[in-house]
């Protein structure tokens, strides 16, 4: 504090001013500092300590699953026991769903509520970017985030394959049609989250409302499944069920595009279904983006 | 070219009307923006960075039209708002690096600029703590500092005294007049209180309702009055009735005595009369005004 308000300025008059005629960047590479400024916040880089633990948690939760079943993989095919992975790789998101919806939980408002809440959002808008910078920026961080967090254990379980001798075509294709279905989530699950978030200035709020909807409409729609299916014995309608929650309708474009096995009791009955699960993911992933640059041209500075 | 020019800019809120067909022009220095609370000082501010959109009438700001060229017109004006606006879990040097990098500077010169500016706005080791722990003051200088960080051609400044007490006050008054002075870069400033502007601007113009009372000069406002201020040794009320004897106009203020200027002659006979009658001339100087006194006539003449 040896500088504090008193400080000596006629120590700065000596410094003396030096004026800047470099290089300035354009609109879209100022985006484009913007989107990995936020894609750092969301893992808490550049933040205080504290942020970092959550982030850096639900990574290590995600992935600790797929070294263990990477391992087993490669000493099961050893054993002669194994010729394909445990867990199919399309349904590792599912799976662990709940760190994800953590994850999201707390980067989402990371991200968006704290330039609401210490009105900051005037320093970026009085600089040469728009609002819908901003908006696209944040969106894809956050989308870019949830992919490395689903990414990277796919990616460790596919290399487990490998090293334990699967058909590597066979575990190749599976694989990269993981990561589409991890794409398909992460847009899904990104603009859910930044939109609820963008709504409140209070990061705890946000938390609370991203873990509520994800985990609740997948506890209700799940068990809603679970009822139709085998107590009613209607799969059909247990299937078309699968569109009302985040990850169940995503899941469901997998089952439909790719013939895996559902994560749910019923995947698509039909393949109208499964084209109007597809259609509806990118719908939700549209109308959120609509909603979001609606939301900031109207936040008031 | 002018800083800043306006034409016919309107500006209505249901209900309210913030700025009412308001011209002005505003050229290099320090420029003040004079107002009581809601008289449209921050609202004329937001227009021109297009924070928000005018209801009518048009701008440019360095020659660049606020509603076509904002990009253009945004890399080269720097933004201090009024309110908080930092975020508290960051340090100065993080928050203004990466806003640095906003209005579009590499990241090497970002981190360059950024530690230049924070030096001279006053901010020292401090710099590197999260700014959720400091004063209003050294807020008030990260705000200041983030405004002229990508080296602006103009700054706007929205009420930079805000919250500071009368030691902070004058160090950033200081601060603002230097922008311009050493730095080279025109401030548009804005304050609810005249004496402050009177003491670091060039000119000043003053808005009330979102109209345009007054524009020009501090030089103009506070020119010479048609009064002669006396202080003499002898009792004020002697002076009075021998200055009065020798057919001047003379009135009282506490200590001083204020004659009427008629012209040079003036000069000589208060000189004569004062040498006669032994009064002991401690001071004779022209009166000036303050802008707060202008401000006051016109403000009550509005009213009126």
């Amino acid at each position: 504090m040896s500088h504090a308000d008193g400080s000596p300025t006629g120590v700065i008059h000596n410094i003396g001013y030096r004026g800047y005629d470099g290089e300035r960047l354009t609109r879209r590479a100022i985006t484009l500092g913007l989107y990995t400024h936020s894609l750092r916040g969301a893992f808490g880089l550049g933040r205080a300590a504290r942020s970092k633990v959550v982030p850096i948690g639900m990574f290590v939760v995600l992935l600790l699953p797929a070294v263990v079943l990477a391992v087993v993989a490669v000493v099961g095919a050893n054993m002669g026991q194994l010729d394909a992975p445990v867990v199919p790789y399309t349904r590792y998101a599912m799976i662990m769903q709940a760190a994800l919806a953590i994850f999201v939980a707390v980067a989402a408002p990371q991200a968006v509520s704290l330039d609401l809440r210490f009105h900051s959002l005037p320093l970026y808008l009085a600089r040469p970017l728009e609002r819908v910078d901003y908006v696209r920026a944040k969106l894809a961080a956050m989308t870019t985030a949830v992919l490395i967090l689903l990414a990277v254990p796919l990616v460790v379980l596919y290399l487990g394959s490998l090293a334990a001798g699967f058909d590597a075509g066979r575990e190749s294709v599976d694989v990269a049609q993981a990561l589409l279905g991890a794409v398909l989530f992460s847009a899904v699950l990104a603009s859910l989250s930044v939109l609820i978030a963008s709504f409140t200035s209070r990061r705890g709020f946000g938390i609370a409302a991203i873990v509520t909807v994800l985990a609740l409409s997948y506890s209700i729609v799940s068990s809603l499944q679970g009822v139709v299916a085998f107590d009613a014995d209607n799969s059909a309608a247990a299937g078309w069920i699968g569109l009302f929650s985040p990850m169940t309708l995503v899941d469901g474009v997998q089952v439909w595009a790719f013939g895996v096995t559902a994560s749910t009791p019923a995947g698509p009955p039909s393949d109208l279904a499964g084209l109007v699960f597809l259609v509806v993911t990118l719908g939700v992933v549209a109308l959120t983006y609509w909603a979001l640059t609606r939301r900031y041209r109207k936040v008031k500075v | 070219m002018p800083v800043i020019s306006t034409e016919r800019l309107t500006k209505r809120y249901p209900g309210v009307t913030a700025l009412e067909s308001l011209s002005i022009d505003v050229g290099d220095g320090v420029t003040g923006l004079v107002g009581a609370n809601g008289a449209g000082k921050s609202t004329l501010i937001k227009i021109l960075l297009g924070l928000t959109g005018a209801t009518s009438g048009g701008a440019r700001v360095l020659g660049h039209d606020i509603d076509t060229e904002g990009l253009a017109l945004r890399s080269r004006v720097g933004y201090m708002p009024e309110h908080d606006c930092l975020p508290g879990d960051v340090s100065a040097t993080e928050l203004v690096v990466h806003l640095a990098r906003m209005s579009g500077l590499p990241t090497s010169a970002a981190r360059e600029r950024a530690a230049d500016t924070l030096r001279h706005v006053g901010l020292y080791e401090e710099r590197y703590r999260p700014i959720g722990g400091y004063s209003t003051g050294m807020k008030q200088r990260v705000k200041l500092a983030q405004a002229l960080v990508h080296d602006p051609d103009v700054v706007f400044l929205d009420e930079p005294t805000n919250g500071l007490d009368p030691a902070g006050r004058d160090e950033m008054l200081a601060l603002v007049r230097r922008i311009y002075t050493d730095f080279g870069i025109s401030v548009l400033v804005t304050s609810h209180l005249l004496g402050e502007l009177e003491r670091i601007c060039d000119n000043v113009v003053i808005i009330d309702g979102g109209t345009l009372l007054r524009s020009s000069s501090v030089a103009d406002f506070t020119r010479s009055s048609a009064q002669l201020a006396l202080e003499v040794v002898a009792e004020p009320a002697t002076a009075l009735a021998a200055l009065r004897a020798a057919g001047l106009e003379v009135t009282r203020d506490g200590l001083l005595l204020l004659v009427e200027l008629a012209g040079d002659e003036t000069y000589d006979l208060v000189r004569d009369v004062v040498a006669d009658h032994g009064l002991g001339l401690v001071r004779l100087e022209p009166r000036r005004h303050h802008i707060a006194e202008v401000f006051d006539e016109e403000a009550t003449r509005v009213a009126r």
